[in-house]
């Protein structure tokens, strides 16, 4: 005798502080599966949450930039760990939602495990690479090194919901930023399940926030708020204009990213994705016995 | 301060004038510099140059409208081919002749700045003008090495053609910042000068012709907001720099927001000088006196915040009144003249304007220096404002003028909060003897350039440009170059 069960709908929340609250609307939408089916619930970030998030996010990013890069690094590293632990949910999710084949979701999860790495890598050699000495024709020493930009917010991808999503944010991260993220609409469940790796991971509550939603309602809180440093998005032509436009009452840093990037290209490793993260810092120290 | 040192309110000042005598040339007329030849503007307007220190009338300069905007970017549209494909080492011996012409003709161009734009001829003999002759000579020898300037080591190619609006306090430095880069990476560009101080620029242009530069590479366009609004609304560009108020920065990036063009923008600034108890206090004030009077204060990163420890607040304050009652104003061609004339009545105006905002929210105005106020033209005497407090509107907003605002702190961390409060963040200096104190706080400071027992220091080879909304990108050093690189 076979016995139906119901199986339990499951509303993915918001990812803010470190907390999972409901988005503060009360407002939900489903998260299809490839077919069109419902898969779950979502909660539709609002104005509001970006505001919670954003306070969040500023808070935490001058201890997250005084941390040592080491050990930055570190945290990285152990979020790869938990992505790598996750591999066969984070395939499932990529397969569900977008279709993806089990081929190509699990290298999807291999190379945002690797890139994850990669980043753990950089925190630590950004300033040698980024930064350098100035021979300036007088008696001081002076020198130029990158640093955060503050707390940033980061369109992801619509497209390849977990390596484009984890490649807008990790350079960030690594040096020294806090981030507002918004998931892809239609595919944002390999970003929830990142969101729930972060509690046990050890990255601070409210260095990564997570809002999933909808870009036509966040794009211009996104680009308009004034506590908001820089964005970095990755979107279209129309959208890209409206991040310009707003971002330029607080002079914001708008990196745009092409919406049809190539997350497997080398760049994405190297020191170009560090553009739109890091500000430039001049120091002059005179240079006397006296 | 001691009771025995006589003030120098009644010090007699009787030692004789060295007033600068060469007088360069100056033609009654300007054309606009396009495409290699000096034209006039398609409509024939003209407007009249003065110098502000005396209001005398020193040349006519064509006004360039839309069209005479047009044809400059179709000239450095052109000219970018070749240009960019020239040999690297060529481009930069084309460079090198600048820096070296310009510094053969330093006292000419000295004077040329200082007439028209009412500054020290102490500071524009020895900063303006040899800064932008090393300016020169810095970016010409990158030609050659530009794809070990970018992390990664391939070869960058230029951005394509610049406009580049310049501002009116260090009109030939500025355009020697936003050039020099510009052509060492292969650009070309049409640069516009500020309104009232186009002398330097053309006479730059001259010297780009001398030199042989191909037409169209180089095209220097005078004239007002219309002519800025042409360069920055044009279709024609790949990258505007901006130096300038934030106001009309943020305008421009609004303007291109619809492309993705390059921009740099070099804007508005409210820098704060960290003075600590343990610092070494007469270099300190000297430091102050150096953050706001040089060039009359109209410097974008001026440190007009002085944030002094509480504990020698009232002593600081005492020794800085003393060297300012000191500080000569007058004629600006005087070798011994601290304070010059501010660059334009509307400038003035709006100083004035400041000064008596914070009368009126209870702070304590004292207006020193030495020397009659000249009859004509546009002064201001070196001012501080004591009793200010952080929401003071004079604590919040740029002044761009000689006046300074004294404000204390207790703690390190109250210190850095509060020079960090304030939407700008071009520049910042500490003043302690405790070197780990003293990075510390360097690095605490939200500040594109920070001076360390130190203030108004530039170098080609340094990197220049602000945090928050005193702008975006950087002028001079590898970090400038990469601002007009494709890569």
């Amino acid at each position: 005798m076979t016995e139906s069960r119901l199986t339990v709908l499951k509303t993915h929340k918001l990812f803010i502080k470190g907390a999972f609250p409901r988005g503060e609307s009360g407002r939900t939408h489903p998260l299809h599966d490839k077919d069109g089916g419902v898969l779950a619930q979502l909660c539709t970030g609002s104005r509001k949450d970006l505001r919670e998030a954003v306070e969040a996010a500023k808070a935490a990013q001058p201890s997250w930039a005084a941390s040592t890069p080491y050990l930055r690094g570190q945290i990285l590293y152990r979020l790869a760990e938990m992505i790598e632990g996750r591999a066969d949910e984070l395939t499932a999710a990529l397969r569900e939602t977008t279709g993806a084949s089990a081929k190509n979701a699990r290298a999807e999860v291999n190379a945002a495990v690797d890139r994850t790495i990669c980043f753990a890598g950089w925190a630590d050699k950004l300033g040698s690479v980024l930064g350098n000495q100035n021979s300036v024709a007088a008696p001081y020493w002076n020198f130029t090194a990158p640093e955060p930009v503050g707390a940033l917010g980061i369109i992801a991808p619509e497209e390849a919901p977990l390596l484009g999503f984890v490649s807008m944010w990790l350079p960030a991260l690594c040096a020294g930023n806090t981030v507002i993220v918004l998931a892809s609409e239609r595919f944002p469940l390999p970003a929830l399940l990142m969101a729930e790796s972060m509690p046990s991971s050890d990255v601070p509550a409210g260095v990564f926030n997570l809002l999933t939603g909808f870009r036509d309602e966040l794009l211009k809180p996104f680009a308009s708020h004034r506590e908001i440093d820089g964005v970095v998005a990755a979107v279209n032509n129309a959208q890209a204009t409206v991040l310009r436009e707003q971002g330029a009452d607080n002079l914001k840093r708008v990196r745009i990213l092409d919406d049809r990037h190539d997350w497997s290209s080398e760049s994405c490793d190297g020191p170009d994705a560090f553009g739109g993260v890091v500000e430039y810092k001049t120091t002059w120290h005179p240079l006397s016995a006296e | 301060m001691s009771t025995a040192t006589p003030s120098p309110k009644t010090a007699k000042w009787d030692y004789a004038p060295a007033p600068e005598s060469f007088r360069p040339e100056i033609n009654a007329d300007h054309g606009l510099y396009i495409d290699g030849k000096f034209v006039p503007a398609k409509s024939g307007r003209t407007m009249n140059v003065i110098n502000p220190a005396t209001e005398e009338h020193l040349t006519r300069v064509a006004e360039a409208g839309k069209s005479d905007v047009d044809r400059a970017y179709k000239a450095a549209r052109k000219a970018l081919r070749g240009w960019s494909r020239m040999k690297a080492s060529e481009r930069g011996k084309l460079l090198f002749r600048v820096a070296r012409k310009l510094q053969e003709r330093a006292r000419e161009f000295s004077v040329l700045e200082t007439l028209n734009n009412g500054k020290p001829i102490k500071e524009s003999r020895d900063a303006d003008i040899p800064e932008s002759a090393k300016h020169f000579f810095y970016h010409a020898g990158w030609c050659d090495k530009l794809r070990y300037a970018v992390a990664g080591g391939h070869q960058p190619g230029p951005v394509g053609v610049c406009g580049q609006i310049i501002p009116w306090n260090f009109p030939l430095m500025m355009a020697a910042w936003k050039l020099a880069p510009a052509l060492a990476c292969g650009n070309t560009c049409v640069l516009k000068p500020a309104e009232t101080t186009p002398l330097t620029a053309l006479r730059l242009a001259e010297l780009f012709r001398d030199c042989d530069f191909p037409p169209g590479v180089v095209n220097i366009v005078t004239g007002g907001p219309e002519a800025g609004k042409a360069i920055a609304q044009h279709e024609g560009f790949d990258k505007i720099a901006f130096t300038g108020s934030t106001e009309v920065g943020r305008g421009i990036v609004k303007g291109c927001a619809g492309r993705p063009v390059r921009l740099t923008m070099e804007l508005g600034g409210k820098g704060a000088q960290l003075i600590f108890a343990d610092a070494a206090i007469d270099q300190a004030v000297e430091s102050a006196v150096l953050g706001i009077f040089y060039n009359q204060g109209q410097v974008c990163c001026a440190g007009s915040r002085l944030l002094v420890e509480e504990s020698i607040a009232e002593m600081f304050q005492a020794k800085l009144l003393h060297r300012m009652a000191s500080l000569r104003m007058g004629d600006p061609m005087d070798k011994n003249t601290d304070v010059g004339a501010i660059n334009s009545a509307a400038q003035l105006k709006r100083i004035a304007g400041y000064v008596k905002i914070a009368r009126n929210e209870g702070a304590v105005v004292h207006e020193c220096g030495v020397g009659e106020i000249p009859k004509k033209g546009f002064w201001c005497k070196p001012t501080a404002l004591g009793g200010v407090q952080p929401a003071h509107v004079v604590a919040r907003e740029e002044i761009f003028g000689p006046v300074v605002c004294l404000m204390t702190f207790r703690t390190v961390d109250e210190a850095v909060a509060r020079a960090n409060d304030t939407p700008f963040g071009l520049s910042a200096g500490v003043w302690t003897e405790k070197s780990a104190k003293m990075f510390d706080v360097a690095r605490r400071l939200r500040a594109g350039v920070v001076w360390c027992n130190g203030f108004n220091l530039f170098d080609a080879a340094s990197p220049f440009g602000g945090m928050k909304e005193s702008g975006f990108g950087r002028e001079g050093g590898r970090h400038g170059l990469m601002e007009y690189l494709a890569h």
